[in-house]
């Protein structure tokens, strides 16, 4: 990033930065995401199903469930929808699984990991590049759920709070995508892994049920899950809890926001390694 | 010195069947400027030695280096000095070939203006100037392999790799490849090819390695390991099943080889040392013999033969034990 613009290429060939240096990582994890990003615009089948299943998630909830559950002191939508984002959001990182097996299977890994670049760039532009199909598909349910009836109860601050943290959370979620992606033994592997696992993760919270309502030796399991705590986060940001709501005396529901963090920060600090190292090994199929 | 030298280098991968050697002691040395062919059959080892050496893998024991460099504990330079093309084309199929080059060079941290000339020069050079702005999935083959090519030399590096650069190409799209490869090297790269197509190590390498089961079981230039092989080699079929012992002890006789037979296709196929003037003989002798000959041709060896020369197999019998394996 060094050389000027007249540089010729034989000048240019002794500009060695150092790949491991923060703004080269940067600037390497920018034209990642941005040469995934021109593919999902490219091809925006991806986008457009997305989009569909977020709206569609919604309106199912809301119309179907929505009449049948009642919620003492408060709507079921408005309940719902912190879980309905959550879910969504988590689903999302299989997407990142299938890339990243597709990546590794056609060979555009081998070309990358041979280029003198940031070790952590293509999976960081991988992640970021999915963040940003994540905030399309939140946006698209924040519109379908407010058309529904969803509205929030929080002052502004608490609402981008809300959705910060869910960006924070499908964050640390891609990361698992994109390992278990780099794990796969091909993409059609990468299809059924990257989904599979976020089904009882997801079913085994609060996201559409009280916790209260399973079976006793579930509670503590589905009250110290990730999700239950992202998911009460949110509402309680959002302002949707229904009065005299009760969330579990866990540690987790009592202080959600505080152990979303937590977990977030955690499921980095184990997959962003556990990815790079990935990476470092991966070897075409 | 040499841009290119593996000393014993040694990769083990253990599957459910057991282990494979896929390097069972590789060493090779490419001077400065010229190109080695890395011959063999599927599952030769021939991949894996290019992925050492071009740091994607690393060795269980035994050294590499590339342009002085080791290619362990020197990896990030040795990943500027060198360019690699994969055996299955590594570009990106919804960008356009423009997009691709210039990826690879904000990748190589060329500023954008920069990545965007040395893509326009590549573009031009590699003769895909009309396809730029197309999105390579709308590639053909050879296309796609020389905009691969193109992005294994965005940096200009002083080493190159291609693995099985024509793999799958049709045969016009081959020779336009050598064409193209063939300048490379007339422009000083140091170029290690892996192929496994004797023709092709034959039209592009200054010497050979040929490989087999993680091995290097002779190296040496074409002409010698031709000489080897016997020079050219005439290929004949047979009417029928009764007539092919007496076609055999005919060609022998007269070549002083013991001719190749496959029985359930009627082939014989032999070392023709005189070229034509044995093909002339072979056909007049048969005559002789009441031998009905259905097809008869002249061909110069191919990889098979140096096999067959070297270990008394095929290369496709080794094939199919790798994949047995």
């Amino acid at each position: 990033m060094t050389s000027t613009p007249g540089t010729t290429p034989a000048q240019a060939d002794q500009i060695q930065p150092d790949p491991s240096s923060i703004p080269i990582a940067i600037s390497d994890t920018l034209v990642v995401a941005r040469r995934n990003l021109t593919r999902l615009l490219r091809v925006p089948d991806s986008l457009v199903f997305g989009i569909l299943q977020s709206v569609m998630f919604v309106l199912l909830f809301s119309l179907v469930f929505g009449g049948a559950i009642e919620v003492p002191g408060g709507s079921y939508v408005e309940f719902l929808m912190g879980g309905i984002f959550v879910q969504t959001v988590a689903f999302s990182s299989a997407t990142t699984t299938i890339a990243m097996a597709e990546d590794l299977q056609r060979g555009i890994i081998d070309r990358f990991r041979s280029l003198p670049m940031s070790r952590g760039a293509v999976l960081a532009g991988r992640t970021v590049s999915d963040l940003g199909f994540s905030a399309i598909t939140v946006a698209a349910m924040a519109i379908t759920g407010l058309i529904v009836g969803w509205r929030t109860h929080s002052s502004f601050i608490e609402v981008v709070a809300a959705f910060a943290l869910l960006f924070l959370f499908s964050y640390a979620f891609l990361w698992i995508g994109a390992v278990i992606g780099m794990s796969a033994k091909s993409p059609e592997v990468a299809q059924t892994a990257g989904l599979i696992w976020l089904f009882p993760l997801t079913f085994l919270s609060n996201a559409f049920v009280p916790t209260e309502s399973m079976p006793e030796w579930l509670q503590p399991i589905a009250e110290w899950n990730p999700i239950s705590s992202v998911v009460l986060a949110v509402r309680t940001l959002f302002g949707n809890l229904p009065e005299g709501y009760s969330a579990g005396d866990s540690f987790p529901m009592q202080y959600p926001i505080f152990m979303s963090i937590v977990w977030c920060v955690v499921l980095l600090a184990i997959f962003i390694p556990l990815g790079i190292s990935r990476y470092r090994q991966a070897a075409s199929r | 010195m040499s841009a290119i030298l593996a000393e014993d280098l040694v990769k083990v991968y253990s599957s459910r069947s057991g282990e494979v050697r896929a390097l069972d002691g590789v060493s090779l040395e490419v001077e400065k400027g010229t190109v080695l062919g890395l011959l063999g059959p599927n599952g030769a080892g021939k991949t894996t030695a290019v992925r050492v050496l071009t740091t994607l893998l690393k060795p269980d024991s035994g050294r590499a280096s590339v342009e002085g460099m080791d290619v362990v504990k020197q990896a990030g330079d040795v990943r500027r000095a060198i360019g690699l093309s994969g055996q299955y084309a590594a570009v990106d199929e919804y960008l356009t070939g423009r997009e691709n080059l210039i990826m690879i060079g904000r990748l190589y941290h060329f500023n954008s203006a920069h990545a965007a000339a040395r893509a326009e020069q590549l573009l031009e050079r590699f003769d895909l100037t009309e396809a730029a702005d197309r999105p390579s999935k709308g590639y053909s083959g050879g296309m796609r392999r020389r905009l691969d090519l193109a992005g294994a030399l965005v940096a200009q590096p002083p080493v190159l790799f291609l693995d099985e650069p024509t793999t799958g190409l049709d045969p016009r799209s081959r020779v336009d490849l050598w064409d193209v490869i063939a300048e490379l090297v007339r422009d000083g790269t140091t170029l290690l090819l892996t192929t496994q197509y004797l023709e092709e190590a034959d039209k592009l390498a200054d010497k050979i390695a040929v490989v087999d089961h993680g091995k290097v079981i002779a190296r040496g230039t074409s002409d010698e390991l031709k000489s080897q092989v016997g020079g050219e080699r005439l290929d004949l079929s047979v009417g029928s099943q009764d007539e092919i012992a007496a076609a055999a002890e005919t060609l022998e006789a007269l070549t002083g080889y013991e001719p190749v037979v496959e029985h359930h296709t009627r082939q014989l196929s032999v070392p023709a040392e005189g070229g034509a003037q044995t093909l002339i003989e072979a056909i007049r002798a048969l005559d002789d013999t009441d031998v009905t000959v259905l097809d008869v041709a002249l061909r110069r060896p191919t990889l098979d033969d140096v096999f067959l020369a070297i270990t008394g197999k095929t290369a496709a019998d080794e094939t199919e034990e790798a994949t047995q394996s």
